[in-house]
């Protein structure tokens, strides 16, 4: 359990890395918010990973159910960003819909050159 | 056994997120977003938080998968530019991954029953549902009652991305005004989807609505039924064309859903000060407090229910639109 638990905390700083160079070392608008999905997604991994508690279930009881849950909060935190993160991510497709109407392209450094012409 | 299942998921989920990021086919990236978001949605059902799980599966692999091709659609495939500064980033990147990785050693011991997050207020949480609520759903308990203010907030940030979204799109010329030949017919002269699709659709939305309604008792609720029965008529429109979904769901009704959940939220928080409690107090909606509490949730679910699944669809068909 011990390497296991080392291993969710790794793959959650490598998935926000991966996430974070999409952001910053892509160019392409879409690309990037595919990386801001996967840095988010991290994110959401880390809190999962704190919330559980050895032999425990999912926090519902039940009649046959042991005593011992995994802690409810995160998870409710979790699942509201969510879907939170789903809208403001539409709405960053909108824009970048937007810019491609206008400018005629969603490479971001040729919106640049665009505009200092 | 679940040591074996996490470390494969979590392999398959770098593997694919490194995939993501080197291909320059961005309808490959969004494909392997959506497997990817199914992999994570693996793990936290391992990690015991199946209400979780079930809103990734539905959300990152079935709607954001869709939106970005609609997005795709409207844009282009490919990427068509080089990085820039590689090996910059790639080292910003890399110094930083080593410096969480460092910290993580200083982390409490994974499922550590006595770690700071464990001991504050879940254990409150925990004792006190039977006694106060009396639903067996902790998650939905602690969403909709103990933290309802939150949730009221996730839901009107909801509602304003989707009300941005439209206000950036339009909601695209009326459909009685186009010619014939533009509009989309979707795959309705394909005979496979078709069927599959009928017999689906009805099971995927009555899912859904068991997903609202059995949320108290089991893993669901308002977000993860919105997304589902969103993810029933998306599914519907790309079968059947965009024309005989907005027949079905015009989208002044989809308006009026955005605008009706947040309402029916706020109703049930000025409810409880008029009747003489607290903003979203349930506990007077009821002669009986705890009969109170599972009628005020039941009533802000339906209201979070409606919002994701208006605002969802007003989205999706936002970005079709755009495309005449």
């Amino acid at each position: 359990m011990e390497i296991l638990g080392l291993y969710y905390y790794w793959v959650f700083a490598i998935l926000l890395m991966i996430g974070l160079y999409a952001v910053i070392a892509k160019r392409n608008l879409v690309k990037k918010l595919i990386g801001l999905t996967l840095f988010q997604s991290a994110v959401f991994l880390l809190y999962i990973t704190m919330g559980k508690v050895d032999e425990g279930t999912a926090p519902i009881f039940s009649v046959t159910g042991s005593n011992i849950f995994s802690n409810p909060l995160p998870q409710v935190l979790i699942l509201t960003a969510i879907v939170v993160g789903i809208s403001t991510t539409a709405l960053g497709l909108g824009i970048v819909v937007r810019l491609k109407e206008e400018y005629g392209t969603i490479e971001e450094h040729e919106i640049q050159e665009i505009d200092e012409r | 056994m679940i040591v074996i299942f996490g470390v494969v998921l979590l392999t398959l989920l770098v593997i694919t997120a490194i995939a993501i990021v080197r291909t320059e086919n961005l309808f490959v990236a969004v494909m392997l977003l959506g497997i990817a978001s199914l992999f994570i949605a693996g793990n936290f059902f391992l990690l015991d938080a199946a209400d979780v799980a079930l809103t990734e599966a539905a959300i990152g692999a079935g709607i954001s998968t869709v939106l970005f091709l609609s997005a795709l659609a409207l844009t282009s495939e490919r990427e068509r530019s080089k990085s820039s500064n590689k090996i910059l980033s790639f080292t910003v990147v890399a110094v930083a991954a080593l410096v969480l990785i460092y910290a993580t050693f200083d982390k409490p011991r994974f499922g550590d029953p006595d770690a700071p997050v464990q001991t504050h207020v879940a254990p409150w949480y925990l004792e006190k549902t039977p006694e106060y609520i009396d639903i067996p759903n902790v998650v939905t308990a602690v969403l909709g009652s103990y933290r309802g203010y939150d949730t009221l907030g996730e839901v009107l940030v909801v509602f304003t991305a989707g009300i941005g979204v439209l206000f950036l799109l339009g909601s695209g010329a009326p459909l009685g005004s186009l010619p014939q030949e533009k509009i989309n017919e979707g795959l309705r002269h394909h005979l496979i989807p078709r069927v599959v699709g009928r017999v689906l659709i009805p099971f995927i939305l009555l899912f859904g609505l068991y997903v609202q309604f059995h949320g108290e008792y089991g893993p669901g609720g308002g977000f993860q039924a919105g997304a589902i029965i969103a993810a029933a008529i998306i599914l519907f429109s790309l079968l059947e064309g965009e024309q005989r979904a907005l027949s079905v769901l015009p989208a002044r009704v989809l308006l009026g859903l955005v605008a009706f959940g947040p309402l029916l939220y706020l109703a049930v928080g000025i409810a409880g000060i008029v009747l003489g409690g607290n903003f979203l107090d349930y506990s007077v909606l009821s002669s009986d407090p705890v009969k109170g509490q599972q009628l005020g949730i039941l009533l802000i679910e339906a209201g979070v229910g409606i919002t994701v699944t208006g605002v969802l669809l007003s989205v999706f068909h936002a970005f079709a639109a755009r495309g005449r």
